[in-house]
């Protein structure tokens, strides 16, 4: 087995490298709804040099596999990169993912952020689904970590999920069999 | 928030300032760091998120514990891009401005693995970098270094059907950051790779062998076993060296594992 490659931080100087025209548009906006929330440090600061991407099936619950990510054409690829702006806000234009598999509905999310050594994973649930008291994620976790992982419908459709990089109200983070 | 009195992009606060903060000390919280019980980690070889000694993590490090997943869903599939998203121009960084950038040119080239030593195939690699002065083109980088108008620092490529990739560039400059009094950062490179899986998604440094300032960086210094951290540094190699031209770097990447099964495997080849 090969020996693995160390992460290191994104670091301050990622904003004219990573971003690009439609990067966090998975679908042109007015169409879909939109995904978002503000980052927060450990003292309750906005983090406004963060990097937030996104993972997801389209609305049937199909994870596609399909290039034009970075030049969109139209074609929903699922998946999105977002920096977080001067408030510490994200923002994605897509759709809500459907179930796959028969599983709770969820966005894979990857944090980055000056300061943050290594990137971090987490998962963003659709709310109100049927498949969420089957999930075995959100079943072992306590009621509070639990509200941690899972969106806020908002009025208009739209999915609101503040992410916590430490303190009381940390989010989720996770790691995986391959990490070991 | 020192930086909001610098005017322009105010938001886009820079490492806090802590001029008075000797390099004795950060070096002194280094070796603590290696010589005490682990540290918050993504992965076991993988850097310290509660590292100290860089001063920008102490309010960004999870302190509850990490949750240990099955990755399912989504989880399973990486993105993938095609000739359509990355132009093959965009892996010579020398040439994407009219003229020639100053510097040293090199060739940096490599593979991408999974962690099963499997090449990463038709993926997107990206980087990014400071000029042969130390300076970014980014906004925030106050560094008093001359601005390089032939050099954006940026590149992308796909990895070919063996998981090989390779960028025409310059050799980065160290340069000057606010950690503490007189922190320099290392000569290095940013990388953003993909796997097959999400999960095998990493951003890291790659650094320059023989770096003077390796032992004084506490971001280098993060890792605290000397083997990961010998990971990160690229070796010279002659045969990579383009007579009269440039000079040759290898440096390989081995993501994590894939969690995909054999037949998987063989449906997305």
């Amino acid at each position: 087995m090969p020996e693995r490659t160390p992460g290191q931080t994104v670091g301050p100087f990622f904003h004219y490298a990573l971003p690009y025209d439609g990067d966090r548009e998975l679908v042109a906006p007015g169409t879909g709804i939109r995904l978002h929330g503000i980052v927060y440090d450990g003292a309750g600061s906005p983090v406004p040099d963060a990097l937030i991407e996104i993972r997801q099936a389209d609305a049937a619950g199909v994870v596609p596999v399909v290039p034009g990510s970075l030049v969109r054409n139209g074609v929903f690829t699922g998946w999105g990169r977002c920096a977080t702006d001067r408030v510490g806000e994200y923002w994605f234009s897509t759709v809500e993912p459907g179930a796959v598999d028969g599983g709770a509905p969820f966005f894979a999310v990857t944090v980055f952020a000056r300061g943050l050594l290594d990137r971090l994973f987490t998962r963003i649930y659709v709310p109100d689904h049927p498949a969420l008291t089957n999930d075995r994620l959100l079943a072992s976790l306590d009621a509070d970590d639990r509200a941690r992982l899972i969106a806020t419908r908002g009025a208009d459709g739209s999915l609101q999920l503040d992410l916590h990089l430490q303190g009381d109200n940390q989010s989720v983070f996770l790691t995986y069999p391959g990490h070991k | 928030m020192a930086d909001a009195a610098r005017g322009g992009d105010d938001w886009l606060v820079n490492e806090p300032v802590a001029p008075e903060l000797a390099q004795e000390q950060i070096s002194a919280e280094i070796a603590a760091a290696h010589a005490g019980p682990g540290g918050v980690r993504v992965e076991p070889s993988g850097p310290a998120l509660d590292f100290a000694p860089y001063r920008s993590s102490l309010l960004r490090f999870p302190t509850k514990d990490l949750r240990q997943a099955d990755p399912e869903g989504a989880e399973l599939l990486a993105p993938v891009f095609g000739e359509h998203d990355v132009d093959p121009l965009e892996a010579d960084l020398t040439i994407q401005a009219g003229g020639e950038p100053l510097g040293e040119r090199i060739l940096v080239a490599g593979r991408v693995l999974d962690g099963d030593g499997r090449p990463v195939r038709d993926q997107l690699v990206e980087i990014w970098q400071a000029n042969a002065s130390g300076r970014y083109i980014h906004q925030r980088d106050q560094h008093p270094a001359p601005i390089d108008p032939n050099f954006t620092g940026v590149g992308r490529c796909l990895t070919d059907a063996d998981g090989n990739y390779s960028f025409t560039t310059i050799k980065p400059g160290p340069y000057p950051w606010r950690n503490h009094r007189n922190a320099w950062r290392p000569a290095h490179i940013h990388f953003s790779l993909f796997g097959t899986d999400f999960t095998q998604r990493l951003v890291t440094q790659m650094y320059f062998p023989g770096d003077p300032l390796f032992g004084l960086d506490p971001i280098f210094q993060s890792i605290s076993d000397p083997a990961a951290r010998e990971r990160l540094i690229a070796t010279y190699e002659h045969d990579l060296s383009q007579h009269e031209w440039l000079l040759g770097y290898r440096w390989d990447i081995v993501l994590t594992g894939s969690h995909a099964t054999p037949l998987e495997d063989e449906d997305h080849a």
